[in-house]
């Protein structure tokens, strides 16, 4: 079994004549330290697989593993745990906490830890580090540019050091000397053996990825080793 | 950075809202303080103009024979020639557990005189507790000193007595003093004297007939101090004039109840403001919720957070709702007693902190409740819609 593993997975929104069967038996595995890009048209269900795998929507039928983790065979809290734990988000649109400074947005997902303030502060300044903020945690999110605000998000993705990144869209935002930065960050954030999945658009994005996988209608049509 | 943190940066950010809820909630504890602290002022207002009806409690000497009427209050075993209690007994009165609710202790001699040809009933008395035992009083002339008397009306009358007039009493020499204003009571038909004086008249000294005590009721059972005063004079009958007791109570009792009555109302008027804008912080926090639960915050912490909110802007309202409880209070007692003779600026209204405790406590348990619901329908939405609002 993968690290991260996905057996027939399938997920349906709606019943009867309005359900939309969103993803269809899907299965791939992942290996730890892996930089994956899923692509696929708008609809083809590439979002709601990452909310899946980002243990926040229950999959009809089918099984998700991650470090030989049944995820959803845990309870609801003990799910809150796994994504703590386990993985960081990226959004599309950053969604900081505007009435937050940009060190409290990266300390956020530290706030349900049980460790001292001190600590959480130094977790964040070396994640604010990370991705070039230093100096700027003061600041609210309406203060930074937008590529700022993206690097924040991944300083809050990583500040408690998850072994997994989702990222969606993650430079759906950006410009094209932005979206490079991002990438750049993104692939040392791999090298450092953080397993990075990333929903993407972009064909210049997915080329960072090692494997490509290309969803159509909910189905996994393609994947594609990168070399 | 903590979940306190969170609580309170959304407060400073939306504080209209929470403004909004502290209003709510500190008109609901200020209208529970105001309530209840005007039915306390009140009580104690009504109580010390109860006090000037007169005496409660009546002791008079144990005895076999069938009671007598004084002025309408059964007087027990009272005859004119009958045994007395000792004057010193009452020294004991000071003594009982509820010794601070007695107002007043009035001794009194009765005996029979002869005036001429007429016979009369001679009453020694104690002036200086006269005027809280029988505030209603009102004479001509002046209160008696050793060789004086005070007639009643109807006595003055029928003897023929004037102020300033010599009068023989049992052979004694007497001057009118005094004439009371008729009263409809039995008081006008007896001469009063001082008790010494009397007891010298009649040969009795050192002995009374009766006494009257004048008893404060708020907060002592009436029944409980005519027992204790039973055991301490036990050659005394004690009896307490119920009607007056009763009706006291009575009317506090049912001043209270509408007090609570109220104060319940606009409690659950406050608590169900406070319901509709935590549920409307709520919705609005739809997205914000969402991103708090897929960075792996659990139901738990998002509870803890509305509730938190909750906690910090009841214990604001309760301490604002006290205060400013306390003060409608003052000014709500101006009114109330306004028709009534009295300054309300003569009550005291003073900082209790028992009630500001409970109105604390108030504050906070309306605001949890009332936020509880809201909580939990933020701890249940879904993350993945949440994040959908985004």
């Amino acid at each position: 079994m993968s690290y991260i593993q996905v057996h027939d997975l399938s997920k349906q929104y709606g019943h009867g004549e309005a359900a939309v069967l969103a993803v269809r038996g899907i299965n791939f595995g992942i290996a730890s330290g892996e930089l994956i890009a899923i692509m696929g048209e708008s609809g083809s269900g590439k979002s709601t697989l990452l909310t899946v795998m980002g243990a926040l929507n229950s999959p009809g039928r089918g099984k998700y593993w991650v470090d030989k983790i049944d995820v959803y065979a845990l309870g609801q809290e003990e799910r809150a745990d796994f994504r703590r734990n386990y993985l960081g988000f990226v959004f599309q649109s950053f969604h900081l906490i505007p009435y937050l400074t940009v060190r409290e947005n990266v300390m956020l997902p530290l706030t349900p830890v049980n460790i001292r303030k001190k600590e959480k502060r130094a977790m964040a300044e070396e994640a604010l580090g990370r991705v070039g903020l230093s100096g700027k945690g003061e600041r609210l999110p309406s203060q930074i540019s937008g590529g700022e605000q993206e690097r924040v998000a991944i300083a809050r993705a990583v500040v408690n050091k998850p072994p997994i990144l989702l990222a969606d869209e993650p430079t759906g935002n950006l410009d094209t000397k932005n979206t490079r930065e991002m990438m750049n960050l993104l692939q040392e954030l791999n090298s450092d053996g953080m397993t990075i999945i990333m929903v993407t658009h972009n064909p210049e994005c997915a080329q960072y990825a090692r494997r490509i996988l290309r969803l159509s209608d909910g189905l996994l049509v393609e994947e594609e080793n990168i070399s | 950075m903590n979940l306190w943190d969170i609580a309170l940066r959304n407060l400073k950010r939306r504080k209209s809202k929470a403004a909004f809820v502290l209003v709510g909630l500190t008109i609901g504890v200020s209208a529970v303080v105001v309530f209840i602290s005007l039915a306390e002022a009140l009580t104690q207002n009504i109580n010390s103009k109860l006090e000037e009806y007169g005496a409660n409690i009546l002791i008079v000497p144990k005895t076999e024979n069938l009671s007598m009427s004084y002025g309408g209050i059964s007087l027990g075993g009272v005859l004119f020639e009958m045994q007395e209690i000792h004057e010193e007994e009452l020294a004991k009165i000071g003594e009982i557990a509820n010794a601070k609710n007695v107002a007043a202790v009035g001794p009194m001699l009765l005996g029979a005189i002869e005036m001429g040809s007429r016979k009369a009933l001679l009453a020694g008395m104690d002036f200086q507790v006269a005027s809280q035992l029988r505030p209603w009083w009102k004479f001509q002339g002046s209160v008696p000193d050793e060789e004086g008397v005070l007639a009643g009306a109807e006595a003055a009358r029928v003897l023929g007595l004037g102020v300033g007039k010599p009068v023989a009493v049992n052979g004694r020499s007497l001057v009118v003093s005094g004439i009371l204003d008729a009263t409809g009571s039995q008081d006008d038909h007896i001469l009063f004297t001082r008790l010494a004086t009397a007891q010298s008249i009649l040969n009795k000294e050192g002995r009374i007939s009766l006494a009257e005590v004048a008893a404060l009721c708020s907060g002592c059972p009436i029944e409980e101090m005519v027992r204790q005063i039973s055991e301490i004079i036990p050659g005394a009958n004690v009896m307490a004039i119920k009607q007056v007791v009763e009706g006291r109570m009575e009317t506090l009792n049912q001043f209270r109840k509408a007090s609570y009555g109220l104060s319940a109302i606009v409690a659950l008027v406050g608590a169900l403001v406070v319901l509709v804008t935590m549920m409307g912080s709520v919705r609005e926090r739809t997205a914000e919720i969402g991103i708090f639960r897929a960075i792996g915050f659990r139901s738990s912490h998002i509870m803890k957070i509305i509730l938190l909110e909750a906690g910090i802007v009841s214990v604001l309202a309760g301490v604002l709702g006290y205060l400013l409880g306390l003060g409608a209070t003052k000014i709500a007692l101006l009114f109330f007693v306004a028709g009534s003779g009295h300054a309300g600026h003569g009550i005291a209204v003073p900082l209790d902190p028992l009630l500001a405790g409970a109105a604390l406590a108030l504050a906070i348990v309306l605001g949890l409740a009332a936020s509880f619901y809201p909580a939990r329908v933020a701890a249940r939405l879904d993350p993945c819609e949440a994040l959908r609002a985004l």
